[in-house]
């Protein structure tokens, strides 16, 4: 087998990898290559005790390069929880799925306010020191994404947000 | 006057209108009189302030009991951190409700950034910060301000330059926004090192206000009608002989004022405590009101403990 067709072959995998149809659920395609897990963790998907099954394809080939996607059966994601995911995977789709079919598609659209899913950068921000408070940022701009502590005012973007999913 | 002062806590200089520092300067001249004993009053009689001073800072806590007894309120406190429940591993928020039970106000000064906001959100009574950690310091810049209005008339239409360590001074951080409400020109004087953060550059370039910067007082002393001096840290420069370099352009002598055209009417501030940036004989002249400056810190917060409490 030629080097061309070793590698179509892959694609074609990688492909399938991609459609494999869930019933019923939330699927997240297009999140930025390597940022699946911070999907998961800030989706509260690996503690949290649900029925569903999660698979996680990373690495995975499209015509925009490589990228992660999320499977989440026989459940769907609200909106604000989708919207969640927008500060580490701007460029995230997520599609609802009812029946094999794809009902709903969407970008997911950034919230005004990132609460409890993300540390303050700022070591010693008040926020980070054991106090019974939940962490705060309010989405100053767009893009990039800037977030700005509500406590000590410290701005973060890029991979600083991803850095510091709780 | 109360109507245009709808604020709960002082936590940052941002909150603030310019109404409402309108309102706080305008109290603040009233309240001159009574700063200098010359007027007895006791709007405050009965009321009672906590002092919770998470770290030290003499000058800032004895202006805030002086503004208190000024008006016949009384203070509580501590004034260091090893005498605080903090040492026994009490949260700041429970510190917080605690004393809200035994004061009207609460004046707080802590070493972490954000610790206002935090202690506003859990505070009854009123939060007033006196600094908290490298953050904010909104008292300061309203004397700061108030210094600026009293001696030049209005802020408004100055040419005021900031100068020496502009990179990590939070009170020319916190002015700088400030000024940035007003009409005026701003030059930032520092070594190329301790330039003003880009943010704040930035934002003031999206406010459409004039500024520029130099490395030298002397380059920009001659147009000045305010000269905001802050200390320069040894421990910022990576030698003896960087910080020495430095040092030597950033301190101020009479000679320098005298040499030069400067404005009559110069106003040279300073936030205090200075080590060797004004020289001690720049203070027997007219442009020397960095004590006028400090003494403002009493009528500015007569004012808005006044503001607060009989809201």
């Amino acid at each position: 087998m030629s080097e061309d067709q070793e590698k179509k072959m892959e694609d074609k995998k990688q492909k399938e990898i991609k459609i494999t149809p869930i019933k019923q659920g939330t699927v997240i395609d297009h999140i930025r290559k390597g940022r699946a897990m911070k999907v998961l963790k800030i989706l509260d998907l690996i503690d949290r005790d649900i029925e569903s099954i999660v698979s996680v394809a990373m690495n995975v080939n499209s015509s925009m390069g490589k990228k992660d996607i999320v499977k989440v059966e026989g459940m769907e994601l609200k909106n604000e929880e989708i919207d969640k995911i927008s500060l580490i995977a701007p460029e995230a789709t997520v599609n609802i799925v009812r029946d094999f079919e794809v009902v709903k598609k969407h970008r997911v659209g950034l919230p005004d306010k990132a609460r409890g899913i993300l540390k303050c950068r700022n070591q010693n921000c008040i926020s980070n020191q054991d106090e019974p408070v939940i962490s705060e940022f309010e989405v100053v701009a767009k893009d990039p994404v800037t977030l700005r502590c509500e406590y000590c005012e410290r701005k973060m973007k890029g991979e600083e947000i991803s850095e510091n999913v709780i | 006057m109360k109507d245009v002062f709808e604020k709960d806590h002082i936590v940052r200089i941002k909150d603030f209108t310019r109404d409402e520092l309108t309102t706080v300067f305008d109290l603040a001249e009233e309240m001159i009189p009574i700063a200098e004993g010359k007027k007895k009053n006791n709007d405050l009689e009965g009321k009672l302030l906590a002092n919770l001073f998470f770290e030290p800072s003499t000058r800032t806590r004895l202006s805030f009991e002086g503004a208190m007894k000024r008006m016949a309120g009384r203070c509580i406190g501590f004034a260091e951190p090893g005498t605080s429940s903090a040492k026994k591993g009490e949260t700041l928020a429970d510190t917080i409700r605690v004393a809200a039970g035994y004061a009207d106000i609460i004046v707080l000064r802590h070493p972490h950034e954000g610790a206002a906001q935090l202690a506003a959100n859990f505070s009854e009574v009123p939060i007033i910060n006196a600094g908290d950690g490298a953050g904010r310091h909104p008292t300061q810049t309203l004397l700061d301000l108030f210094t600026i209005k009293r001696e030049m008339d209005s802020i408004s239409g100055n040419h005021i330059g900031i100068a020496g360590d502009l990179k990590y001074g939070r009170t020319v951080h916190s002015l700088t926004n400030a000024l940035s409400m007003y009409d005026t020109k701003l030059t930032f004087i520092s070594p190329p090192s301790l330039r003003m953060p880009e943010e704040i550059i930035d934002e003031l370039k999206d406010k459409g206000i004039h500024h520029t910067e130099v490395e030298e007082i002397d380059e920009v002393l001659e147009e000045l009608d305010i000269l905001y001096m802050t200390r320069i840290q040894r421990e910022r420069f990576p030698s003896e002989e960087d910080y020495e370099n430095v040092a030597r352009s950033y301190h101020l002598e009479n000679d320098m004022l005298r040499d030069r055209d400067v404005n009559e009417d110069l106003t040279i501030m300073h936030p205090l405590p200075r080590v060797d940036e004004i020289n001690a004989d720049v203070d027997m002249t007219p442009h020397a009101k960095y004590f006028q400056q400090a003494a403002n810190g009493v009528p500015v917060r007569m004012a808005l403990l006044k503001l607060l409490m009989e809201a």
